[in-house]
């Protein structure tokens, strides 16, 4: 890794301050994203702030409401461990037990996961191919070279990556709220806009900018929360990125499906919410398969496939019935 | 010498970017407790606490292989946790308590998973082994403390150290990798020390 200084951070006040006047300066918290990027040189911060230290930031919540609050630095094996958390959001925990290893999860923490960058090969490379998110102007290389593990939705010339977080699509599919404290004061920031989509500025991941820092993140209590399940389809049967994932939940009357959430992994630079799909699955029985296919299609209607990745728009709705189907089973 | 770990964070921001790469190359001190001796080490910023424990402790029981959090290899414990050590910094883990294969052994006995690795051949080329172990032995403890997996059939469930299935140990085993492909056996020795053989 190139040379830098580190510090820690006692006061909220006083790194957001310092990360707001310096832009070589990064905040790190598990650091199993950030020293992968340094190493791979994609990442060069001069100055690294350990942010572990500050005040109530590992803290996990059950709030009276029946939502839970994460901290930002709170350990994804924490969060996935947590009675609450898998009681009320299974989805949740499992999303985060099907990513990365044991020793991971003992490190990462909930800030960085939602903030990860993606795993395109070419992004990762360390000779510097043309990467607009790495080198803005530089080119995509995805775009007409390997694509199997990239957007189906919502790219752009300028980028075909996707996001490689499982449990930002169940935080997706929960509509939970990211809790910024930035030089303003703090806001809140619906998850579904947290991540952007590529466009012509894909070195932007995500709604954050200099000086903001993630403090929390809330998952409000809902209807269908307690009958959800995480679905992951990948290269290996463990410790692998997804090639596609659903996160799904369902509020039932009987067999009857009253409301429905759906997001999915793996096809887009975003966790992709398919409102569509939530929209015409209200009223179908979930015993009706090909009344729940059709109305998983209506989200597939502006699949756009790359090269190599055509068998994703398929596999993608398939996954996305079996999730609702093993979440209906719950309800 | 200046310690950049005591130095605040808006002279740290206030640095021109010219004077820090000269001072991110100084070294500083970390304070550890490894396999239950209290160490002072000088490193710089950057230095893994891989590295460290190989290079500034010689402790070179745990190994060094892709260097990336892929494989497994340089597993260690911090305060009790398995985690990668090369994808940490060795000054942020400033007063943890850091255990290594070489402080597993008690006393000049082995630790049971130890024992029960060479029972049931949980190796053959050996460089994965220390990772193993050391995970092996951190999958027993998060078991006890009822943490479920990716394997557990419904984890809105408790769980306990009964439910730790072989499925259940080649899940929460899967970060480490053995290119030996010696999986069955570190399975059947994870097992037998957590007595669910």
């Amino acid at each position: 890794m190139h040379p830098f200084t580190l510090s820690r951070a006692d006061d909220p006040a006083k790194a957001i301050a310092a990360h707001a006047l310096d832009p070589q300066l990064a905040f790190i918290a598990g650091g199993t994203d950030l020293l992968g990027l340094m190493k791979d040189r994609a990442a060069q911060p001069e100055r690294l702030l350990d942010i572990n230290g500050l005040p109530d930031l590992a803290r996990i919540e059950a709030l009276s409401d029946g939502g839970v609050r994460i901290g930002a630095v709170a350990r994804m094996s924490d969060v996935a461990a947590n009675a609450e958390v898998r009681r009320r959001f299974p989805v949740i925990a499992e999303s985060l037990l099907l990513a990365a290893s044991g020793q991971l999860r003992n490190m990462a923490s909930m800030g960085g996961n939602i903030m990860q960058r993606t795993r395109c090969a070419y992004f990762r490379d360390e000779d510097d191919v043309p990467c607009n998110k790495r080198r803005p102007g530089s080119g995509c290389a995805a775009r007409h070279g390997l694509n199997r593990n990239h957007a189906i939705f919502g790219w752009s010339d300028a980028c075909v990556a996707t996001n490689p977080s499982d449990v930002a699509v169940a935080l997706a599919a929960m509509d939970a709220i990211v809790i910024v404290r930035g030089r303003t004061g703090e806001r809140s920031i619906p998850f579904t806009d947290f991540h952007r989509l590529p466009g012509s500025t894909p070195e932007r991941d995500n709604a954050l900018g200099r000086g903001d820092l993630i403090t929390a993140v809330e998952v409000p209590a809902s209807v269908e929360a307690r009958a959800s399940h995480y679905l992951k389809v990948r290269d290996r049967e463990s410790y692998e990125f997804a090639l596609v994932s659903a996160a799904a939940a369902v509020a039932a009357d009987g067999r009857r499906i009253r409301s429905a959430r759906l997001a999915m992994g793996g096809v887009a630079h975003k966790p992709w919410r398919l409102t569509a799909a939530e929209t015409a699955l209200r009223g179908a029985s979930l015993d009706d398969i090909d009344a729940l296919k059709s109305a998983i299609a209506a989200s597939f209607t502006d699949a756009r496939p790359l090269a190599h990745n055509s068998f994703k728009v398929e596999l993608a709705q398939r996954v996305a019935l079996r999730a609702l189907q093993m979440a209906g089973a719950r309800a | 010498m200046s310690d950049p770990m005591k130095r605040s964070f808006a002279d740290s921001a206030s640095t021109s970017s010219g004077a820090a790469v000269a001072e991110a190359c100084e070294l500083i001190s970390v304070n550890l407790i490894v396999n239950d001796q209290p160490q002072t080490i000088m490193v710089e910023p950057r230095m893994t606490l891989l590295d460290a424990l190989r290079e500034a402790l010689a402790l070179t029981g745990t190994k060094k292989s892709c260097d990336r959090g892929e494989c497994g290899a340089c597993t260690v414990h911090a305060d009790g946790r398995r985690i990668l050590s090369c994808m940490t910094l060795a000054a942020m883990q400033e007063g943890k308590h850091v255990t290594t294969i070489e402080g597993l052994e008690r006393n000049g006995k082995l630790h049971p998973l130890q024992a029960a690795f060479i029972e049931h051949d949980g190796f053959q080329c050996g460089f994965c082994t220390s990772g193993q172990i050391m995970s092996g032995v951190a999958v027993i403890e998060e078991a006890k403390a009822g943490w479920p997996s990716a394997a557990t059939p419904d984890l809105r469930n408790p769980f306990t150290l009964a439910d730790l299935s072989r499925a259940e140990i080649g899940e929460r085993m899967s970060g480490n990798l053995c290119r030996c492909a010696c999986y069955p056996n570190i399975v059947d020795a994870v097992a037998e020390a957590a007595g669910r053989n």
